[in-house]
């Protein structure tokens, strides 16, 4: 309880608040601006979200891809990287689940076939940023610029797998996958909405992310080499190993997203002309979750409303829906530039440090 | 004082941090031709007070006048117009350019487009003669010695027009020869009719070079007074606000068995450069050898080498008999080899952890912290509790980031660490530097008293007096050997400085 209490004791929640209340306003401002009615657009998008238990269902499905990479980018990011490879991990991830999910279907019974599509889906995500974590630890190069060429080799890596092995004859997709995450006990609640299992492993995955890093003596030694790896390798810890290590879990977390949208929402795999963007979103999911685990589901709910919603407003109100990406965009500029929003708060600051000193 | 307006008056300058006044309402005058020493502990504003009359901050309240008018300097480049030069601690150079290129940059002389180098180096020559300052024109930063750069930025200033320099701790890089030719700079500068302005903690210098000190203690000014007419025991007690002794109290030593051997160590640098060259020495248990040397000459290798943080190529490395060469920093530490580094923020701490966290920074993966995998908090706070309390760190509480403590705070934190694990080999680079008085004695002290506990302690630093006052035996370090090896008590800061610079041996092995 006392803990509860300091988490809204400190500011830490205050700024992203505020800064969510100027993106809309933002918005608000454009939308104006450009001759429409922002309160109809947002409450058409409300009301495109909550509307329906249909619609409903397909935003919690469209929110759990971004909870998983979101974590992803969160991770390496408290492990002192920036894994902009979420995208091709989550590619590599979908490759294995339809692999494994599609090769074993007769061989093995349905409550083996999905957990070990799943887990083998997590390990070669892992992997696959793993790659760009051991070229860190043993060779110094940026993993910034590793994972961005990675990207470019899943991208093609999974569509070669696919059209070699898997592809439904005349289609440019894969097989059906027999495997599959979906919760159909709950499809007459929500009107058969894609939802599937990966929601509650990616909210485990949140779950594990805390205890890991802040409990646990690997967690200590990852935030340590984060924060300054010059003083963890002084004090005996392996960096090269705490590098990989990281990178690998933030893959796996990557490749489970991939996981959950084959075996859950598609039932199949498509030869991907481009990159399908979960794993960028991710990273401004991770910047809005201010690479907090509690901060990163939040922030992905947020993130996956705006985005399924913003279809309600171009047909509730008229209003182009590409203007939901005004409106994400300045919250994360104004979580970025968290000077702008500290000196709106300004005049309500002081008053409340002046308080906390009496 | 003369009839003539002084060229800096600063006047009742006060300036507000959040939760701290750095400056409170300081006055001080600058007369012409005046070397006017500016002391201080850290923190005390010394540093935020020349930044006001560089123009990197603006006052909150008081006034600034040059020769006597009143003037606003928002910014550096209105300072130097002002014939304010500044030669900073860290120096500002452009290391591949060359020494004349340095000097001009951003006020070539130009023939048509092109920037004239000839009248350049012509100018730098003039300026050179003029105030004795040697320098080679033609030669690149990176291939003159700490002491030349220093000539360049204070030519570079003179260059500007500089009536008035500051010199921000300019000895801290210096050898004790060096310290002896820029006092002789100051002194030909304040001859051509220059004033200066002289910050620093070194009470030696103050009381060689300046004719006026002014002490500040907490943002304020303490007193100002005529060098001739005070002793440095009076501009301690007047800096740190109580008596200080300068000599470290200390009993004879108990020397025991050997604990740190290192023989003929050599190790290479990734550029193939031998940084350390077939290095001998010995530690013994209940001593304190002092390492002695300018910076750069392979202290910071020695003690990655031996802290298994470097391989090394050939030699051996031996503590308590047990060979340690191309161990792991962990398994090192095993060998009960504590380290206190030389780099605190970098080396020493993870500063955005909390003070507790930082406590276990080399434990944590042993019982009782670490069980079955998870960190056991409870017992961890406890720990910090207790060395914080042992150790009297100052800090609000243990969930404070290390960040938010003071240097001598984060210093006596990682010290409690090191001495908490209970070492038979106690390495201390630079344990002092950047301390103020108070703290240094305290520093010094726990290595005495870890020395008189009967462990080992090599000690590494640049400054001499602590070299002198704490070590039992000295070794003198140049270009990565031992170049010779004294005891305190039979020699002299200039024979150090003389073996320091490489130009005497002298003592203890045969094989050097």
């Amino acid at each position: 309880m006392s803990k509860l209490r300091k988490i809204f004791a400190t500011d830490s929640y205050i700024v992203p608040l505020v800064a969510i209340v100027m993106g809309f306003l933002v918005g608000a401002i454009v939308m104006l601006v450009g001759g429409y009615d922002p309160i109809a657009a947002y409450s058409a998008l409300f009301k495109r979200v909550f509307g329906s238990p249909y619609d409903f269902g397909e935003a919690i499905r469209e929110m759990t891809p971004l909870m998983f990479t979101g974590l992803a980018v969160a991770f390496a990011f408290r492990s002192g990287m920036f894994n902009i490879g979420a995208d091709g991990q989550v590619l590599i991830g979908m490759t294995a689940a339809s692999v494994v999910g599609i090769k074993f279907a007769g061989a093995l019974p349905n409550f083996v076939l999905v957990p070990l599509a799943v887990i083998i889906a997590g390990v070669c995500g892992g992997l696959w940023a793993g790659i760009a974590g051991y070229l860190k630890a043993k060779r110094g190069i940026n993993e910034v610029i590793t994972t961005i060429m990675l990207n470019w080799v899943a991208l093609f890596l999974s569509n070669y797998i696919v059209r070699s092995f898997l592809l439904l004859q005349g289609q440019n997709r894969s097989e059906d996958i027999p495997a599959s995450l979906s919760m159909t006990f709950l499809n007459s609640v929500f009107d058969n909405a894609r939802l599937h299992w990966g929601t509650a492993i990616a909210l485990a995955a949140a779950v594990f992310f805390y205890v890991y890093l802040w409990k646990t003596k690997q967690g200590y030694e990852m935030r340590a080499v984060g924060l300054n790896p010059h003083a963890a390798e002084y004090a005996g810890m392996n960096v090269g190993r705490n590098v990989i290590k990281a990178m690998f879990i933030s893959g796996v977390f990557a490749g489970l997203a991939g996981a959950g949208e084959v075996l859950g929402v598609f039932h199949y795999q498509s030869v991907f002309a481009a990159s399908p963007g979960y794993g960028f979103d991710g990273i401004a999911v991770a910047l809005l979750g201010l690479t907090h685990p509690l901060g990163v589901i939040l922030a992905a709910i947020l993130y996956g409303t705006l985005t399924y919603g913003s279809a309600g407003m171009s047909f509730g109100a008229d209003v182009p829906p590409e203007l939901i990406r005004i409106v994400i965009g300045s919250i994360i500029f104004f979580i970025a530039a968290q000077g702008i929003v500290r000196w709106v708060l300004k005049p309500f600051y002081f008053k409340r440090k002046k308080e906390k000193v009496l | 004082m003369s009839a003539a307006a002084p060229v800096v008056e600063l006047k009742q300058i006060t300036k507000r941090f959040p939760g701290i006044v750095a400056n409170d309402s300081i006055s001080l005058t600058l007369e012409k031709g005046e070397i006017h020493a500016l002391l201080g502990e850290n923190g005390a504003g010394k540093s935020t007070l020349m930044n006001i009359v560089f123009g990197l901050y603006q006052p909150d309240e008081g006034s600034i006048e040059i020769g006597g008018k009143p003037v606003i300097i928002d910014n550096p480049n209105k300072a130097i117009e002002l014939g304010i030069g500044m030669v900073h601690q860290h120096f500002k150079l452009v290391e591949p350019f060359t020494v004349t290129e340095n000097i001009v940059l951003g006020m070539e002389p130009k023939k048509g487009l092109k920037i004239d180098y000839k009248s350049a180096a012509e100018q730098v020559r003039k300026l050179s003669e003029q105030y004795g300052l040697q320098v080679n024109p033609n030669a690149k930063i990176h291939d003159i010695s700490v002491g030349m750069q220093q000539r360049v930025e204070i030519m570079k200033t003179l260059y500007r027009g500089a009536d008035i320099l500051i010199f921000d701790e300019p000895t801290a890089v210096l050898t004790p020869q060096e310290i002896t030719e820029l006092m002789a700079i100051m002194k030909r500068l304040v001859a051509e009719g220059k004033s200066i302005i002289l910050i620093t903690h070194k009470l030696k210098e103050i009381m060689e070079i300046s004719d006026r000190v002014t002490i500040i203690r907490r943002g304020k000014v303490i007193d100002t007074v005529k060098t001739a007419g005070t002793n440095p025991n009076e501009l301690a007690e007047k800096m740190v606000g109580r008596g200080v002794t300068f000599k470290v109290d200390k009993q004879n030593p108990h020397i025991g068995s050997s604990v740190l051997k290192l023989t003929n160590v050599s190790s290479k640098s990734k550029e193939g450069v031998a940084v350390l060259n077939g290095l001998s020495f010995e530690v013994k248990a209940g001593e304190i050898l002092g390492i002695a040397g300018v910076d750069g000459n392979g202290q910071s290798e020695l003690i990655q080498a031996i802290t298994g943080l470097r391989k090394i190529d050939s030699g051996s490395i031996t503590v308590s008999g047990k060979e340690i060469a191309n161990l792991s920093p962990r398994k090192v530490s095993e060998m009960n080899v504590s380290h206190i580094p030389e780099d605190r923020h970098k080396h020493g701490l993870v500063l955005d952890f909390t003070v507790s966290e930082n406590m276990v920074l080399e434990t944590y993966y042993k019982s009782p912290y670490n069980q079955n995998g998870f960190l056991n908090k409870e017992i961890i706070d406890q720990h910090a509790e207790d060395l914080v309390k042992q150790f009297d760190v100052r800090t609000p509480s243990i969930e404070n980031k290390a960040r938010s403590l003071s240097g001598g705070n984060q210093q006596k934190a990682i010290i409690a660490r090191e001495i908490d694990k209970n070492p038979t080999l106690l390495i201390a680079a630079q344990p002092t530097r950047g301390l103020d008085v108070g703290a240094i004695e305290f520093v010094q002290k726990q290595l005495i008293a870890q020395r008189d506990q009967g462990k080992a302690v090599l000690l590494i630093s640049f400054e001499l007096d602590e070299i002198m006052n704490v070590s039992d035996r000295i070794a003198v370090i140049y270009e990565g050997q031992i170049v010779g090896e004294v005891f305190p008590q039979d020699t002299n800061d200039q024979e150090l400085g003389l073996m320091m610079a490489g130009s005497l041996k002298r003592g203890g092995h045969a094989d050097v």
